[in-house]
């Protein structure tokens, strides 16, 4: 049997692919088996890198919302009053400086925290027991099934059938951190 | 020191544990970014406030730790030679980042090393625990008790709606990096793993070759992780990642039967000539050394090697290391001189499980 790839060499790896169940089977000579899978190394071994990445990204969105990207004192304006961090040097080093930096580079961060989270801009993971608790869920959600009351009272059952279901949500997650707590 | 006594030394005692699907999965780690509340991130802050972070911790030590959580031992960077650093880096203990540009840097680890947390790197801390096989959710689990033992004392950096805030955007949210390494031999050699590595990645997931980013696939080592950590909570990336695996594992099966079935004789060539080499080198050098100890391990997986642990592929891949090479050699090696030891060491490290079974 002759290798598929150079049709030359006699082949001497043979296998089956097995793709979503469809079955090609393969010859090859071990000198392209042996080509092929340096080639694979190399291309997998630079792989992507979403840290290297970043601060190209974080460069294009800023372009993108400030066509006239050199408008210097623009870009300079915006600094985090905390660790004196300018958005301009945020995006050189890819990295904030401190906790305030979020608060202050807030609306640029949104579409490129969608990016980067596919499409997440809002954390709904584990919460600080002891700064965090289940308040903040607690406060929430009197203030929504408050929300659901009016709605009601006012017969707007769409927009009460939704915030239910948020409630619902609501609750289950503080349910689960109740239980959390206890293990 | 004889082998088997500086393997004792050397090696982190969860490695014995042979975790659940460890003949494919070597290892599953999580990692949580944290920072303190009101102390600005170590890209930026001062000397005195990455001492004042250190203090912190140190005197959060002087605390009674959870007993699930044993006994942590302090190491500052400072205190350390080089060559100790670069050992801790090859164990995959502490990151080169943390070795390299730190301020009063720090770890702390385990007994068992199962736990070290990095302190003043990217991120003030960094806890991570390493565990072998396929583990996920009992990593998280035991990072989180050390996670919420450490927020009994200390405020940390976190927004309603952000989650916990970290020095990169991409780690915002959970500050979780989940990531299991996995030896793929058979999904490399039918080029399967070609059109899986794109699929993982549509999956937000990430695919690296050992040892991080920017490095080859050495020895059929592949790192799978979560990329997003912003709008999952720790148990779905967890779960999602470990389900993914799963089914990696589940087509690795199938592969390496695949090859048996059609390429038998093939295949216990390619093992035998790897055995031969490894056994018989006098000089090898760390891409040769990582092809031949992935095509021994897939031998003794499939059953046509007997004589050697399995344990094998793990040791050898952190042994051979030129950190780990210049330890057993006790003084620092020239390149050539790495890769002498590097045989002399594979042969010895054969011998010693040879030696036991006849």
């Amino acid at each position: 049997m002759i290798c598929q790839e150079c049709n030359q060499r006699p082949a001497a790896l043979h296998f089956t692919k097995i793709v979503n169940g469809e079955t090609t089977e393969v010859h090859i000579c071990e000198k392209c088996a042996q080509g092929k899978s340096d080639l694979f190394m190399d291309n997998g071994g630079s792989g992507f890198s979403i840290n290297n990445l970043l601060a190209g990204l974080l460069n294009i969105e800023s372009n993108f919302q400030h066509p006239k990207a050199n408008s210097f004192p623009k870009t300079e304006e915006v600094r985090c009053p905390h660790c004196q961090l300018s958005f301009r040097e945020f995006v050189r080093i890819g990295k904030f400086g401190c906790a305030t930096c979020c608060e202050t580079f807030n609306k640029q961060l949104i579409p490129i925290l969608k990016r980067v989270h596919s499409g997440n801009t809002a954390h709904i993971g584990k919460i600080p027991k002891r700064i965090g608790g289940a308040l903040h869920l607690k406060k929430q959600l009197a203030e929504m099934k408050d929300t659901l009351k009016t709605y009601i009272d006012q017969e707007e059952f769409e927009k009460a059938a939704e915030i239910r279901d948020k409630i619902r949500a609501l609750e289950k997650r503080v349910h689960a951190q109740g239980e959390g707590d206890e293990s | 020191m004889s082998l088997e006594k500086f393997l004792q030394n050397a090696l982190s005692s969860w490695m014995n544990h042979e975790g659940p699907e460890s003949d494919i999965v070597l290892s599953s780690r999580v990692r949580l970014a944290r920072n303190f509340k009101d102390y600005t991130f170590p890209t930026l802050f001062s000397h005195e406030e990455a001492k004042s972070i250190l203090e912190l911790i140190k005197k959060r030590l002087e605390s009674e730790v959870n007993s699930e959580i044993g006994q942590l031992e302090m190491i500052e960077m400072e205190q350390l030679q080089a060559l100790e650093k670069r050992v801790l880096v090859e164990k995959h203990l502490i990151s080169p980042k943390l070795v390299d540009e730190s301020t009063h840097g720090a770890c702390l680890l385990s007994d068992d090393e199962v736990i070290s947390v990095m302190i003043n790197e990217e991120d003030h801390v960094r806890i991570q625990c390493l565990m072998s096989g396929l583990q996920l959710e009992k990593a998280l689990q035991l990072a989180n008790i050390l996670d919420d033992w450490l927020e009994e004392a200390i405020d940390y950096a976190y927004d309603e709606e952000r989650g916990y805030l970290t020095s990169c955007p991409t780690n915002v949210g959970t500050g979780l990096r989940a990531s299991v390494m996995m030896h793929l031999p058979g999904l490399v050699l039918t080029q399967q793993i070609n059109k899986i590595i794109p699929a993982i990645n549509q999956l937000g997931l990430v695919v690296r070759g050992m040892y991080g980013e920017g490095s080859q696939a050495l020895g059929n080592i592949f790192q799978i992780s979560n990329q997003i950590t912003l709008g999952k909570s720790e148990k779905d990336i967890v779960e999602d990642l470990t389900s993914v695996v799963q089914q990696i594992i589940a087509q690795e099966r199938a592969a390496r039967e695949a090859l048996v079935k059609t390429s038998n004789i093939q295949l216990e060539d390619r093992v035998f000539r790897s055995y031969g080499i490894l056994s018989n080198a006098r000089i090898i050098e760390t891409k040769e050394a990582s092809t031949c100890i992935s095509d021994v391990r897939l031998g003794i997986d499939l059953g046509y090697i007997q004589n050697i642990s399995e344990s094998i592929l793990n040791e050898l891949m952190i042994l051979t290391q030129p950190g780990f090479l210049q330890k057993y050699a006790g003084g620092p090696l020239r390149p050539y001189e790495r890769d002498m030891r590097r045989a002399a060491l594979i042969r010895e490290r054969l011998n010693l499980d040879t030696k036991e079974h006849s």
